[in-house]
């Protein structure tokens, strides 16, 4: 979402800079005019944005906790920090003990600085007033206090920029700074770098790293807090509803209660009230009872419908009915109302909070419960959360993640289309659905787990405060979003019917479905017309969900294709984006054994749906239900018993 | 005793932190050895929550496991020793 700006002569690059989730995304909408992602959790920069101020350009960075290379992510916000002209840091008035580590982590790299010491209104609700001024004087650079959300104390901001000036220093390692930067001829930030044991500046000098970072990281942790204690006016610590709220949110009793709650909420919104109501608005009367004759009627005057032309155009595929109609009509209401619910998540810092609830349920499968976020995430765009997956602390666990979303999250766009196939398949289907693909995902995880090298980071995270969050804030990314989603979706639709069509008029399609015969008529008991919904697959899975509510299925042949179907890779766009962040040795991989397994847990399902037709009277589904609820008793025993005491 | 034994409200002063990178990564939360946090929260067999002033950190129970810390009896006390000039 990054926005580009030229390059002018004479132009400062300054940068925003500070840590997760303090407001320098809304700093920056504020400061630019342009829109950044504004979340309540840390990672949401994941591109970096650009804007202009003046002939000024502003760079908008991931949040970090120090200077320093441990993440992909460190390593380019410290690039940018030590190379800008001049850096904002923006620092949460309500976390002031904390956020003041960076600030001296700045100070001691001697940048050109101004501080943003922002939200200070939280920080006055909190009972946590900060004393601005003692805080400018203590640190030696101006310190404007802000609300950016409220664009309060910007152009104050802006005023004071060319204030900006390298802060207060102790004397003694501003000298053996200055000393090493002669030396080696580098800043007095890569200096403080070496010193500090970084490895990526050590290599570029060819010298051994300095070991001096728990002892310089301890002192200036004690400064900070010194500092903190001095200018925060009075503590009174206000237990407010947010805070027990928030409370609640994490003690199981009631944590569990209040994730259901909100789990049922979700779906009450996204999968009744978007998915039915206003899809049948949308798509039945809207685009099917008044666009797509309209398109025919009009048409039907120049282009003959069963000539070549005609179907590529109007026919099953086509590009201006089909299309069209699952676009605007199914899809996109569908997605924006998971964005919206995905947006609110985000801006509340309810996320953190379940990823501490879930923490002991998902170590099995290799990961802390941070990675709960991203799979959440997932709900909304696999391939946004695929790249989120950065915010976790090891390759492994980014490897474990990556895999579990491509494999077994279905986005919006899918999700909605599952519920809607299984809004007409009843409650036993739904139930059965979310168990297979809920033991699809931990099983795949825990083998990852067993057999991938190395550990998984334990879990330590720094909680946001609960926050109401902001309409506008909300409305704008989910707009934001869905209208990224469409721009990118579209041209992708009208490939894949333009290429399904194609293959109908070229007579290919039908040799394609008799090629792909023993794997759906087969192995799926599905028929050979399905084939079609698989080939869509391969570009978006939700397309090739929304062709199966077009094939006459029975109710068993639905369930078997949309659970293949959600197994599936996701769509060009996630393939692309595990290619870029995986590299090709391991999405090569990847890639395939999805398909394998969708097709095997697909195809077991067929097969176990054609042996208990066997015997009359049977309720199919729920007597799966109790086999795989007897499977996964019988496992957690078993490994309960492998579980040394 | 260890982090994960603590009550919940109980005030403990941090003794040591077992990785490097864990400890690199707390000291920047906020929270150094000899600081001084309360636990806000246990979640059963799950995380622990501590908190600092207005900070809250939740730390994974095997992280907690090696976290050496003492309990602290008179609780209106600043989270660091006074070193500094």
């Amino acid at each position: 979402m990054g926005k580009k700006a030229g390059f002018v002569e004479g132009a400062r690059y300054m940068v925003l800079a500070g840590n997760p989730n303090v407001g320098k995304s809304a700093l920056f909408n504020a400061l630019t005019g342009l829109y950044a992602d504004v979340s309540n959790f840390p990672g949401t920069t994941v591109n970096m944005c650009h804007g202009r101020l003046g002939k000024d350009i502003i760079i908008d960075t991931p949040g970090i906790y120090g200077i320093s290379s441990f993440t992909a992510e460190e390593e380019l916000a410290a690039g940018l920090i030590l190379s800008s002209h001049l850096v904002i840091n923006v620092i949460d008035a309500a976390h002031l003990e904390r956020d003041l580590f960076l600030t001296l982590h700045l100070i001691d790299c001697g940048v050109p600085m101004l501080i943003a010491l922002n939200m200070v209104d939280e920080a006055d609700l909190c009972g946590l007033p900060v004393d601005h001024g003692l805080l400018e004087d203590l640190l030696g650079v101006p310190v404007v206090p802000t609300v950016a959300v409220e664009k309060k104390g910007i152009i104050q901001l802006v005023e004071r920029l060319p204030e900006a000036r390298p802060g207060k220093i102790e004397e003694l390692l501003k000298k053996r700074l200055e000393r090493l930067a002669g030396l080696y001829d580098i800043s007095r930030g890569e200096a403080l770098l070496l010193l500090e044991g970084d490895l990526p500046v050590a290599e570029k000098l060819g010298v051994v790293p300095g070991m001096e970072r728990h002892d310089l990281y301890r002192h200036r942790r004690e400064r900070a807090n010194m500092i903190a204690a001095s200018v925060i006016r009075e503590e009174t610590r206000v237990d407010n509803l947010a805070s027990l709220l928030g409370r609640l949110t994490i003690r199981p009793l009631t944590g569990i209660p209040i994730l259901l709650v909100v789990l049922g909420a979700i779906y009450l919104l996204v999968g009744v009230f978007f998915a039915q109501t206003v899809v049948q608005f949308t798509e039945g009367i809207i685009m099917q009872g008044y666009y797509e004759p309209l398109v025919k009627k009009l048409l039907s005057g120049y282009i003959d419908p069963a000539s070549p032309l005609g179907v590529i155009l109007s026919g099953q595929f086509g590009l201006l009915t089909m299309s069209v109609t699952y676009l605007f009509g199914l899809l996109a209401p569908l997605v924006l109302g998971f964005f919206l619910v995905i947006s609110t998540l985000e801006d509340t810092g309810y996320l953190p909070r379940i990823a501490i609830l879930v923490d002991r349920s998902v170590s099995p499968l290799g990961l802390n419960g941070l990675a709960v976020i991203p799979i959440i995430l997932g709900f909304g765009c696999v391939t946004m959360a695929s790249i989120t997956t950065r915010l976790l602390h090891s390759d492994r666990e980014r490897l474990i993640a990556i895999f579990l979303l491509a494999l077994a999250v279905p986005c919006s766009a899918q999700l909605a289309l599952v519920t809607a196939v299984l809004a007409g398949l009843g409650p036993y289907y739904l139930i059965l659905f979310i168990l297979i693909i809920l033991s699809v995902m931990v099983a795949a995880g825990t083998v990852l787990s067993r057999f991938l090298p190395g550990h998984s980071t334990p879990l330590l995270v720094d909680l946001p405060p609960l926050r109401l969050p902001r309409l506008k804030n909300v409305l704008t990314k989910a707009l934001i979003r869905s209208w990224d989603f469409i721009k990118e979706a579209f041209p992708i639709f009208l490939g894949g019917a333009l290429f399904l069509s194609l293959l109908k008029v070229t007579g290919l399609l039908y040799l394609l479905q008799t090629l792909m015969e023993p794997l759906t008529v087969g192995w799926l008991d599905l028929p050979r017309e399905s084939a079609y919904a698989f080939i869509m697959g391969f570009i978006r899975r939700d397309f090739g969900t929304a062709g199966l509510l077009s094939l006459p299925l029975q109710p068993e042949q639905q369930f078997v294709a949309l659970v293949t179907l959600t197994l599936f890779v996701p769509c060009i766009a996630s393939v692309m984006v595990i290619f870029k962040e995986r590299g090709w040795r391991q999405a090569i991989i990847i890639w395939p054994v999805i398909l394998v397994i969708a097709f095997i847990v697909g195809g077991t399902v067929a097969r176990l749906f054609d042996l208990l037709g066997g015997i009359p009277g049977v309720n199919k589904p729920v007597v799966l239900i109790g086999l795989l609820l007897l499977l996964l008793a019988g496992l957690l025993v078993l490994k309960g018993r492998e579980r040394p005491v | 005793m260890t982090l994960d034994s603590v009550k919940r409200g109980q005030r403990v002063k941090i003794l040591s932190i077992p990785d490097d990178m864990i400890r690199t990564q707390a000291i920047r939360f906020g929270i150094a050895e000899g600081a001084v946090v309360t636990c806000r929260e246990i979640v059963p067999a799950g995380p622990v929550v501590i908190s600092l002033h207005n900070q809250e950190i939740a730390i994974g129970r095997k992280l907690a496991k090696n976290i050496m810390v003492e309990a602290v009896v008179s609780s209106p006390e600043k989270a660091l020793p006074d070193k500094i000039e």
